[in-house]
């Protein structure tokens, strides 16, 4: 029991295979309870299928998932609907309902799972716009957002049932660099306050360093490497220290395999 | 070689007859966990409401005038065909049974594929691509019975009144072109209508005729929007699938329940 | 305020489907409420029915007074049996009333004529008209005029 409260998500040897491709094989991920981890790795990795493995929205091939002592692959739809509530993720394009304003998209989560007055809704919803740093923006619609405004819209809207475990998806990509510091201190801040698990999926090696606890590098259908950001960076696998260091060729070429290029050009056609 | 080739190409038929059964089957068990799964999407009446208007309000300019024009067609190629037999009063007769067992279910159905089915296909797919639905998933909402299961309701809801507004608006125009224009005297037009007319036979058989057209185009359109790949290529491509099957499966299935209606008179 | 908009346009919308469903009902196809109970059952034997349907209607003096119900064969004297449904209103029809089966405009639909007989007695629910005359079949009528042109013609 000491081990399910110290981790908040354990994968037991999860494979997952889409179509021939093996995505995952046999994976072992502990996540810690109240520590911000980080899931890295080189893009098309399979990072955003692994939070979908999390949150149920996919089925393992093989292994088992446990979140918060529930072994999610054998739950019922409903049951894994009502497991969800106490999740909150924050996807890479925001996913703010397009026909709702602001201040429905955050109040949308407590409408549908409380029977709250309209004045309580209000102010929680308030409360979590302000934590956001955009309450002023209760009226837009989500069209007339920054990219950054809506992630931080959707943030909110992630904490407004106040989840145990918060997932964010690549979520500095395509930010500029002032928004990319506000959602930094968002996530630590967020993490520290409320007390969450929070598990931050992103290939940006600099701002996730800054923030997580403890890092996972993914790739190959493998867990290459794990450990505080500074263990990593010193790491002996030359796959995570082409990975943390950002060296452009190394155990990941950089040539796509193809034919002799020598063959390919002089050769007959 | 040749025996390879031949064998690949069994393979590639068993191949694609699997994935049509696939799709068939998720397109059921989707279908049933819309209409009958357990789990609430809070206030189910506000939602269906927003759809039946973007769903049947929206389709009533085009049935509409569509109506119009296609009664006062039937009324012209009807009038100059009877006039040959000298039975020109019979035009009420064959515009109303025209419109009522056949031009109106169908044809609504079609118009309704366009505008309405391709307009909920490419919601559904725009909320797939942009997260929407993952998201709502993830909030612990079911985007079958909170997205989808409104707008099937909202389909068959809709269809039937549309296809019996079109034929009402039909006949009106037919009855405007061949009393007031080609002086078909009025009393006959009506009276030859109501003689030949029944009302179980044609018009309820027309409205059942819809229900059904309701139930696959309206399923057709929001499963390619809920299967579609997630990107803007994937729902476009979707998008076209619902107008294509959506308008073969209403001319196929009409056939059959004419000869199942009609069929044996 | 949008959704005061959004109600009032459904609602005005399923209202104009139930009213189109009242229009074709009555208007259309000419369902009268009740009419089921206001109408008593005749029969009348046809040799040949020929191009009569169901539902044709009936008439007396060219009012229409009902509508035929069902056509069957007689099995014994393999005569066509019409059934039709007179309105209750028409409840004094001699029992020798003559049915015969007319033709509206040269091609048009078929329909049954009642012409009134001098009897005292009157039809009532279930009786038979005995006296019919069956439907023109344009074919005999022609063969019939051209066998009269082709006799005239060997007369001179």
């Amino acid at each position: 029991m000491s081990a399910e409260n110290k981790y908040a998500v354990e994968l037991k040897g999860v494979s997952f295979q889409r179509g021939d491709r093996a995505i995952f094989n046999n994976v072992d991920i502990r996540i810690p309870r109240g520590k911000v981890t980080a899931i890295m790795g080189p893009s098309g990795c399979g990072k955003t299928t692994l939070l979908r493995l999390i949150g149920a929205q996919l089925k393992p091939s093989r292994g088992e998932v446990w979140v918060n002592g529930l072994n999610l692959p054998k739950l019922s739809r409903a049951e894994l609907f009502d497991m969800r509530k106490q999740m909150g993720v924050l996807f890479q394009s925001g996913a703010l309902f397009t026909d709702l304003d602001v201040f429905e998209n955050v109040a949308f989560p407590l409408r549908v799972h409380t029977q709250l007055p309209d004045e309580m809704i209000r102010d929680i919803v308030l409360m979590k716009l302000q934590a956001v740093g955009l309450r002023g923006a209760l009226d837009l619609m989500p069209d007339e957002l920054s990219g950054g405004m809506k992630r931080r819209v959707a943030l909110a809207r992630a904490i407004a049932l106040d989840p145990q475990i918060l997932m964010y998806d690549e979520p500095f990509v395509g930010q500029d660099p002032i928004a990319m510091g506000v959602l930094v201190r968002l996530i630590r801040l967020l993490n520290d306050a409320l007390g969450i698990t929070s598990i931050v999926v992103s290939h940006d090696l600099a701002e996730t360093a800054s923030i997580a606890d403890y890092l996972y590098v993914v790739g190959d259908t493998q867990v290459l490497g794990q450990g505080t950001p500074e263990e990593l960076m010193n790491s002996e696998n030359p796959r995570v220290r082409q990975f943390m260091q950002g060296t452009p060729d190394g155990p990941v070429p950089f040539h796509f395999p193809a034919a002799n290029y020598r063959d390919d050009l002089l050769g007959e056609r | 070689m040749r025996k390879t080739s031949t064998l690949e190409r069994v393979r590639l038929f068993g191949r694609a007859g699997l994935d049509v059964l696939a799709t068939l089957g998720r397109s059921t068990v989707f279908l049933l966990r819309a209409l009958f799964g357990r789990g609430s999407s809070g206030n189910s009446l506000q939602l269906l409401i927003k759809q039946l208007y973007s769903v049947g309000v929206m389709s009533l300019a085009i049935i509409v005038v569509s109506g119009v024009f296609i009664g006062m067609v039937l009324s012209l190629q009807g009038f100059s065909i009877l006039a040959k037999y000298g039975s020109e009063q019979a035009v009420g007769q064959m515009v109303a049974l025209t419109l009522l067992r056949e031009l109106g279910p169908v044809v609504t159905a079609l118009l309704f594929a366009g505008r309405a089915g391709s307009a909920l296909t490419a919601e559904i797919g725009n909320m797939k691509s942009t997260e929407q639905l993952s998201s709502l998933a993830m909030i612990g909402v079911d985007p079958l019975k909170y997205i989808v299961a409104p707008r099937l309701w909202a389909g068959f809801i809709s269809m039937p009144l549309l296809a019996m507004i079109f034929s009402v608006v039909g006949i009106w125009g037919g009855a405007m072109v061949a009393v007031d224009w080609l002086g078909v005297y009025e009393g006959s037009f009506w009276a030859n209508m109501q003689s030949s007319v029944a009302f179980r036979e044609d018009v309820l058989n027309g409205v059942i005729k819809s229900l059904v057209f309701a139930f696959v185009v309206t399923w057709i359109a929001v499963f390619q929007g809920y299967d579609c790949e997630p990107t803007s290529e994937g729902i476009s491509r979707a998008t076209t699938r619902t107008v294509v099957y959506a308008s073969l499966a209403v001319l196929g299935l009409d056939f059959i329940l004419t000869a199942l209606m009609f069929g044996d008179f | 305020m949008q959704n005061r908009t959004l109600e009032i346009g459904v609602g005005l919308f399923l209202l104009a489907g139930l009213l189109a469903l009242l229009l074709l009902a009555l208007r259309v196809s000419g369902l009268t409420v009740g009419s089921v109970d206001n109408t008593y059952k005749v029969y009348a034997h046809f040799t040949n029915i020929a191009g009569l349907t169901v539902r044709a209607k009936v008439t007396t003096a060219g009012v229409t007074i009902g509508k035929v119900t069902a056509i069957d064969l007689d099995r014994d004297s393999y005569t066509g049996r019409v059934t039709m449904a007179l309105d209750k209103d028409v409840d004094n029809l001699p029992l020798d009333s003559t049915a015969s089966i007319l033709t509206a405009g040269l091609l048009g639909e078929k329909y049954i004529g009642i012409s009134v007989g001098g009897d005292e007695e009157l039809l009532a629910d279930g009786s038979t008209i005995h006296d019919t005359q069956s439907s023109l079949v344009l074919e005999d009528l022609i063969g019939k005029f051209l066998l009269n042109s082709v006799n005239k013609d060997q007369a001179n």
